[in-house]
Parts: C-alpha cells; structure tokens; sequence
C-alpha cells in the first residue's frame, strides 16, 4: 500500500522544490542559467513536470482498464470449462466433424463441471457466443448426472445441439483462449461456415449506435460551438465586474447535479411543459410539439449540460488576446471580418479546438440523460456498455465496444490532428 | 470590444446582434437551473407545474436528516480534494506537454486523455479492482484519487490551451534576471494562464461533484455523496429533495462567488492605490 | 515560502489517505446489507433491520447501490467482499447465479422451500416481496376507464402516448396474452421462435405511441405531468402517489404480472452464517409480514397472509380481487431465454 501512495505524495510538492533542485544547486550561477538554456536539459525537465500525473494514471488507470479491455480477445471459459474436449479437437482439422473421442471428452468435462458447480458458469458463456447454447447445456448436464454412458450418436440423438456445425465451430473458437468473436460482434460481424459475415439484420445493432453516437457528438458539439463562441467572445471583452457576473451564470449549473438538470429539462420539454406553454402563448406553434423522447430534446439538454465545457477553454484563451491587435489591424485598413479571421481567430483557435475536443468526447460517454430524455432510438454506445456490464455480466462484449469506443475516437482524434494540424496549436 | 472611438453604423449592428445572441444564449443556459427552485418549494412529491401548495419541506428533510447533510459534505470534501489534486497535477503535466522538446508527445497526450474516452463503468470496475487489494475501496483517499483520474484531462486540456499562447521567451527572460523557476512560474506564468487553470479546475470539480458510478464503486456507507442519494431512490421516486438540495448548492455558491468577487476588487482598487 | 505550503498540502493529502486506509475491519456480528435505497429501503429498514438488530443484537450496515450487479461481480473477482448480502430483481438473480457471483443457498438454514410462493425461493434468492406489474391511469383524464392491462394495446379507444418498460419481459407476455394467447399457454408460445415474432409484431402495432420507461420513479411522473394517457408501472409506486399526494391514479389489476424481490448472498463474503440467521428470521411468517405495513408489497410466503394487516391486504397484488386473471412471471424461462431476448429487444427498439 505504502508503495502505491508514496509517488503520489512526492508528486505534490515537485512543481518549485523539484523544479528548483532540478534546475542547479545555485539559481543565480552563470552555469545553472546556461544549463537552464540546454536543450537536453529542457527535455528532462518537461517529461519531469509530467511524470506525477503519468505514473497516476497508468499505475492506477492503465493497467486496470488494459487488464479488462484484453477480456475482449482473451476469454479462457471455454477451455477452463472443457478441458479434455479442447485438447480432442487440436488433433481435428476444422472441416473434420468430431469424432467418438471428442465426445467422450466432452460428457468427461460436462460431468466434471456439473459436479463442480460451475456448468452454469460455463451454459452463460457459451450463450453469449451461440443463443440459446445455455438450455442445451444445461439439459446435457442433467441427462450426464443420471450416470449412463452416451454414444456420440446416442448424444447427438437425445440432444441434437451437439450434432450442429455451428455449435462445434463455437467451440473450437473458444478452445484456445483467444477470441475475435467479440471484437467481431461489436462490429456486427462473425465468422461464419463460408468467412466473414454481417450478423442478421434482426441482431445487428452496434455499427447504428456507433454512427449514431457519433453524430449526436458532432451535432452537441456544433451547437455548443454555435452559442459558445460569441458569448465567450463578449465575456472576454466585458470589464472585469461584468465578466465575472457572466461568468457566475456560466459555472452555476455546475453545482446542481446532471440528474436534477435532466429533471428540469423534462419539466421543460414534456407536452404539457413550459416550453410548450411559452409557444403557445406566444402563438409561434398552434400544436403542442414532442419534444421529450426525441432526439431534438436530447440534443437540446445535452447542449445545455456541455455548453460550459466549450465555453470555458475558448474564453480562458481568449483573455490572453490583446483588444489591441484588432484595433491596430482595423486601423491598418483591414476590414472588421478580415481583421476578425486573419488575426483574431488563429489565435483563438487552440481554445476552440480545446473546448470541441472535451465536448465530443465527453457526449461519446452519455448513458443517463439518454436514458431519461431520449427516445428508444436515441440510446448511445455508451447505454449498451452499461448494460453488458451491469445487467447481462457480459464483460466481454462491454470490453470489446469500449475497445472499439476508444479506436474509433483515437482514430478521429489522429485525423482531426492530421487535418487541421493541431500539432502547431501544441494540444496534441 | 469595439474598433475604434467612432463606430460605424455596420459596427453597432454587429455589437448589437452579438449583445442579442448572447442575451438568449445565456436565458437558455439559466432557465434550466430556475426550474427546480419552484419545485423545490413544492409541497407535493411531482415535478409538475402548477405546484400542489407551497411548503419547506423538503428543505427540511435536506437540512434536518443526517443523512443528507453527511451526504453533502462527503460530496464536497471529495470534491474539492479531487480539484486540488487534478489542478495541481494536470497543470504540471501540461506545463512539461506544452514544451516542444517534450518526448513522445503523440503518445503521452493520447493517454492522458483517455480517461475521457473510456466508458465510465468500465473505468468504475478498473477502479475497483485497483483499489480493493490495496484497501483504498470505501475510503476518501481512494475515490479522491479515481477522481483525480477522470478529472485530470480537463485541466491539461484547458491549462494546454491557455499555454498555447504563452511565449516561453517570457520564462526564459526571468531566469536570465535571475528567477528561480518556482518564482518564475508563480509571477510570470501563472497569471497569464490563470484562466486556463481555473477552467480546468471547475471542470475537475464537478467531474467529481456530479460523478455516480465510480462512487457507487468505491464508496461504502461513510462516504455516500449527494449524486449517490440521489440516484439511488431512483427505483421508486425522484424525491423533491433533490431540488433543495440543489437550490442550496446555487445559492451557496452565488454568495461564495460574489464574496470572493468583491474581494478581488477590493484587492485590484488597493492595487491601483498603491502600486507594487 | 511557497515550498512550505505545498508540503503542508502534500501532509493533509497523506492525512487522508492514512485516515481511509485505518479504517477498522467490521466486526464479526456486523452484517452489512446492500439495497437500492428510497422508500423501499427504509421500508425495509422498519420492518426488518431494525427489529432484527433489536432481537440478536447484530449491527445493521446499510448500503446502498443502484441495482447493478456490476458492482457485486467486480468485489467477487477480486475476492474483497465487504457486503453480506444484496437485495435484487428477479432477473438479476438468475444473471448473478449463472455467472457464479451469488452463493447457491442452504434452504435447510433458511426455511422449509416448500412454503413459498412458486418461483420465490431460487437457488441462489430468496424473495423479499411480491409486487404487481400493472397498468395505471389518471381517473380525470380518462373518463373511460381501463378494464384490463391489455386494454394498452388498444390505440382505438385510447387514443394517446402510452408508458411501458425499456424491458422485454412483461411486454412481450402481455403482447401475447392481447394477441389471444391463453394465460396458461404464454410461456410454451414464447419459447417458440414463431411465438416471439408473434409477440413483437402485436408491440409494433403501438410502438409508435409507446413512451419506454426506465427508472421506477418515472411511471407516476409521467401520468402526473399529462405525458401519457396511461402506463404500465409497479403497484407500489402509484398506490403512494394516491395516498401520500393525493393523486387521482387508479390502478387496473385484471392481467397484472406478479413480479418478487429478491435477496442474495454474494460469493466470498466472510458473515455467511450471519446472512443466512438474517434470511431465516424474515421468512418467519410473522416477519415476512411486517413489510406490507410500510409499503404495499405483499409476502413470498402464503401462511404469512393471514399477519398482514387488515387494512393492507385490499392493497396488495395478491388480494383475492387482484387475482382473478393474473400471470405469475415465469423465472425459469427468463432465466433461459432472457439474454437473447433483451438483445432482440434492444435492437428492435432501435429500428
């Protein structure tokens, strides 16, 4: 334990005293100040200023979550659960049918599992991979346990599960350990008898909440863009006293929790709510609109609940603007929207980016106020991981859709870099 | 805001249309929050308009049970700790990040904003399993410091952001005069990225104050925090309580705000009266 | 100066985390339950904890979680199990069973299995409750009142959103039981491939007019604010809305779907002995009762009708009146065929 809470303590105080140590024994020395200046030198000590915050995360953060994340290709309860069968079917080709010696392993496992308790363990996993696998084990188990001895044709003939290709190409998917079926699934595909397939129709859902997740991203982003930007820009133009009264407003939802938020978006939105009420008052609509459980309203409460997360970094950049560069390119002739893009807004830009970045990323991970707002097809990535998770203890398919979550978003990120070079704006 | 002393017709259109879209945006940001504070009165338990009859109720129930002021404290002390060690910790990374000789920058940055990406229920079970061996499951220490974690990328975001207009020259100037690198940062950089820092502070602040499901995780009884009695009544009713509660926490937090407003400009008029 | 000061912050730091760490170990007669709070807990705290603590002297912890087993299967991995045990849906019993994360329980510790109610003493649960899966309505919005919770599928004669559950079961038994299914047949009908086909093309005929519910607390929020006409919701969660604020909801019981809470030992925890003294005394008849006193859910047990109060007992699902066409939630199908059948669901609903 105390290993663990050592680096963490000594990180604190690094910032002056470690940086002071580090920079020479005499501050005001000739050669400190030159080796200040070294290159070699600044390296050391950037990476220095960033080790605490690394060693947190990828002690306490890293390692845990790659340990879970590899549950997405490596899934042993297979082979734990049918020792003997595995080893039978490394001796088999995959176009061989198994033969008398797989199935006298496989009644050798399933009785051993029964008396251990842990076929049921074993029915789950091989449900999550086949439908419907779990009442066919479990019925195989209870005809092994009255004692008698089955042939491999007896079997097949009592419980003709057992005479399905697919039901032993599953299996022998699962013999080693490792395993794209899951990595596979969160993608809508499998492997089929004849390769590569889409899943039914009827089952494929991932790859539409994938797209739909990141639309719905693209869409908050944009609309916190669309009402951010200008109100950062008067904020970082307003005097002091002013701003900050501003930007009380703008801090204030973040004292009240995103569940009384969603709430009072719902008493809002619903048909009989105020912002109906307020439409029809004012006669701008005639119907009662649905705005609860669609995705405008989700959109409309996301937006609200991200607006601050955009807002912030593009004012914090836009402080550091000096009005006078405007002023000085206005009174060398530039007209006021050419003044505005060609001086002001590349310097804004790293703020803009900063703030879309947090956004969209923080909208990929939206469970509640879907759930709450949205509509039965406004649910998120994110809903399902929850589910896998929490309600069907499928960790991993939870693995391999976050698995995806992550390559998709690190992929976006790299091209969204690539593009627009925010290398240059040092956020990369 | 405007361009010169004498502004055209043109200019005072553009000033007024921006004063108007601002104007709406922040009626739109405010409404939401103005909301519960009715319903909190509210002497019934729905979330309806008109209200049943006016009542402190569920003031009392917030204030009066233990339940909900330890719950509230929990929160807070959570809370401000994890902003304390994700501001500190993030603005370092994000000072050593922005430095161009910085090694391996494409790596490093991607990590340390993955906790954003990755879902918050798989970080939870990471947690947990992390945590639990060590003994830090059920403490404060240990949700402090998962929070730290899902905090942590706001601020070396925001605090990147504010440095990417900082001029290092700046730093370089004072050690050359003479300043000790801690003295440099304090009076040289720090000012000029302050509001960078104090973006990803309020960000790591309520990453923490709003955070259930990692809570829910880690936390036993002696640590139940606001988000968590709140959610977990869920299953039955969304108690108006929580509308108290969160009134109290605006209100709180207005007054804190305007305090601390004032004084700063006392400090800046003091300044101004005697400069340095 | 500045050094100073963050040492002194760096010390409070390491305060924390030594004060977390010191933490003692319970005790050996603590039980720590884990439930998911609100008025069913404290319901729970009244007629159980609290008595029970009272009687053997044991120390009560209370927990408090949001009904995922998540939680309970990340404690049982890592072998650090400091919950004894956790009240849970029907449903989640038979997930936590399958995945090894509960014990199997020792009934000849707990009490005779045989006096439960069918489908209330599982393998590794036992029940806490019974409630009912209704349909509920506002009494001055619909002056043509529901007779039966099918009536929901009737989009003619009421016309209007309607609340159900994000959740396959229920709806897909209810779907059938409206498509002219017999109560009797239900199961058998969905076990068959035709018979779920049969069952989401009945709940495509309303899907649109379906507003899908997730938290227990929604239902009751909906009928208030006018959003829907009528939903489908838990008995108890209305019967309070019309008792403590007055509300003029009535519920419709005729097809009501019997549903149990459950309680379970998670794997690993070191007070089993201790759970399974607490599991006994409040399937004691008497006990299993008192519930009913605080909350309008019944007894798992049928000799423990004759203790609940008289003024309860017209309230419960399992009143005489309720239980003149009724489905009881068939546990072991959902235990089967739940997995795929959520999935479907979840990608129906998404179409």
């Amino acid at each position: 334990m105390s290993e663990n809470r050592a680096p963490i303590i000594s990180a604190e105080p690094r910032l002056p005293c470690g940086t002071a140590a580090l920079a020479g024994v005499s501050a005001v020395s000739l050669r400190a100040k030159l080796r200040r200046l070294m290159p070699l030198h600044e390296e050391m000590r950037a990476l220095t200023l960033a080790v605490p915050l690394l060693a947190l995360l990828i002690v306490s953060f890293g390692v845990p979550i790659i340990a879970l994340l590899s549950r997405a290709v490596y899934d042993p309860s297979i082979v734990n659960a049918l020792p003997r069968t595995a080893e039978a079917l490394q001796h088999l080709s995959a176009a061989d049918p198994p033969g008398d010696d797989v199935f006298a392993a496989l009644e050798a496992d399933l009785k051993q599992d029964q008396a251990k308790g842990s076929i049921f363990e074993f029915a789950k996993s091989l449900n999550s991979r086949l439908s419907g696998a779990r009442s066919q084990v479990l019925k195989t188990a209870r005809l092994l346990a009255g004692g008698a001895a089955f042939s491999k044709s007896e079997l097949v003939a009592a419980v003709p599960f057992w005479g399905e290709k697919e039901t032993w190409s599953t299996i022998r998917g699962g013999a080693h350990g490792f395993t794209s079926f899951y990595l596979l699934s969160a993608l809508d595909l499998r492997w089929g008898a004849d390769g590569l397939t889409s899943v039914p129709a009827g089952e494929a859902v991932f790859l539409r909440v994938f797209a739909r997740t990141f639309m719905v991203a693209a869409l908050v982003t944009l609309a916190t863009l669309a009402l951010g930007f200008p109100l950062a820009y008067l904020i970082s133009n307003l005097p002091p006293t002013l701003a900050n009264l501003v930007l009380v407003l703008v801090l204030l939802p973040f004292w009240t929790s995103i569940l009384v938020r969603t709430a009072a978006w719902t008493v809002l939105l619903q048909k009989f709510g105020l912002l109906n009420d307020a439409l029809i008052a004012l006669g701008i609509a005639t119907e009662r609109l649905e705005l609860m459980y669609s995705r405008l309203g989700l959109v409309i409460a996301m937006t609200h609940i991200q607006l601050p997360f955009t807002l912030l970094p593009i004012y914090s950049v836009m402080r550091s603007i000096p009005p006078s560069q405007l002023r000085a390119a206005h009174s060398l002739g530039a007209r006021p929207l050419t003044a505005f893009r060609r001086v002001y807004l590349p310097q804004a830009l790293p703020g803009v980016m900063a703030g879309c970045l947090l956004t969209f990323i923080l909208c990929l991970g939206y469970y509640i106020t879907p759930a709450l707002i949205g509509g039965a097809s406004d649910q998120l990535i994110s809903n399902f991981i929850a589910n896998y998770v929490n309600v069907d203890l499928n960790w991993e398919m939870a693995a391999a859709l976050s698995f995806m979550l992550l390559t998709f978003t690190l992929l976006l990120y790299a091209a969204f870099a690539r593009f627009l070079g925010l290398d240059r704006f040092k956020l990369v | 805001m405007l361009l010169s002393p004498f502004p055209t017709l043109g200019e005072r259109i553009r000033i007024g249309v921006l004063w108007a879209w601002c104007a709406l945006v922040l009626i739109y940001l405010v409404t939401p929050l103005l909301v519960p504070i009715p319903l909190s009165f509210n002497s019934g338990s729905f979330f309806t308009f008109p209200l049943a009859g006016l009542s402190t109720r569920w003031y009392e129930v917030v204030l009066g049970t233990e339940r909900w002021r330890a719950a509230i404290g929990n929160s807070l002390i959570i809370a401000f700790g994890t902003t304390a060690l994700a501001t500190a910790l993030g603005t370092l990374a994000a000072i050593g990040l922005s430095s161009p000789r910085f090694p391996g920058r494409r790596i490093v940055m991607p990590l340390l904003i993955s906790p954003l990406v990755v879902p918050i229920v798989v970080t939870a079970v990471g947690a947990y399993r992390f945590y639990a061996p060590i003994g830090l499951a059920s403490t404060y220490g240990g949700i402090i410091l998962a929070h730290t974690v899902l905090a942590s990328p706001f601020v070396v975001v925001t605090v990147g952001a504010s440095l990417s207009g900082f001029d290092r020259n700046l730093m370089r100037a004072a050690a050359v005069l003479g300043a000790r690198p801690a003295l440099a940062f304090f009076r040289v950089m720090l000012p000029l990225i302050l509001p960078g820092v104090l973006s990803g502070a309020a960000f790591a602040f309520v990453t923490s104050f709003d955070e259930v499901v990692v809570v829910q995780f880690l936390a036993s009884a002696d640590q139940r925090t606001l988000p968590l009695e709140m959610f977990t009544g869920l299953r039955e009713q969304l108690s108006p309580a929580i509308t108290a509660a969160a009134t109290l926490m605006m209100t709180l937090s207005i007054v804190l705000l305007v305090v601390a407003n004032l004084l700063a400009g006392r400090s800046r008029r003091r300044m101004r009266v005697a400069p340095a | 100066m500045r050094c100073l000061k963050i040492t002194v912050s760096a010390v409070l730091t390491a305060t924390i985390l030594c004060l977390g760490a010191g933490k003692a170990a319970p005790a050996a007669d603590e039980l720590t339950i884990m439930a998911t709070g609100g008025a069913w807990q404290a319901a729970q705290r009244q007629a159980w904890f609290e008595p029970f603590a009272k009687k053997t002297g044991v120390k009560v912890n209370e927990q408090e979680y949001l009904g995922d087993l998540g939680k309970i299967k990340a404690m049982v991995e890592t072998g650090n199990v400091p919950v004894d045990l956790v009240t849970v849906e029907t449903a989640t019993v038979l997930q936590g069973c399958d995945a090894g994360i509960l014990q199997r329980l020792d009934y000849a510790k707990i009490a005779d299995r045989t006096k439960f109610l069918p489908g209330t003493a599982l393998d590794c649960g036992v029940g806490l409750d019974v409630y009912g899966d209704v349909l509920a309505y506002d009494t001055t919005v619909l002056k043509d009142p529901p007779t039966s919770v099918l009536d929901i599928f009737d989009t003619k004669r009421f016309p209007g959103k309607r609340g159900m559950r994000k959740f396959p079961a229920q709806n897909l038994e209810w779907a059938l039981m409206a498509d002219g299914v017999p109560t009797a047949d239900i199961y058998k009908v969905l076990a068959t491939p035709a018979g779920v086909d049969r069952a989401f093309k009945k709940l495509d005929t309303i899907k649109k007019d379906v507003v899908w519910w997730d938290a227990g607390a929604q239902p009751p929020q909906l009928l208030a604010s006018h959003e829907v006409v009528m939903t489908t919701a838990w008995n108890g969660r209305i019967q309070n809305a019309v008792e403590q604020d007055n509300k003029p909801f009535a519920i419709v019981w005729k097809d009501q779907i019997v549903e149990y809470d459950m309680i379970s030992i998670p794997k690993g925890t070191k007070n089993s002995d201790l759970a399974y003294k607490y599991l006994a005394y409040i399937s004691e008849p008497e006990v299993a009762a008192q519930l009913g006193r605080f909350i309008p859910y019944g007894p798992v047990r049928s000799d423990a009708t004759s203790f609940v109060p008289k003024d309860v007992l017209p309230k419960l699902p399992t009143a005489p009146d309720h239980m003149k066409s009724y489905l009881v939630g068939d546990v072991e199908f959902w235990g089967d065929q739940g997995e795929e059948l959520v999935k479907r669901f979840n990608a129906w609903l998404a179409q």
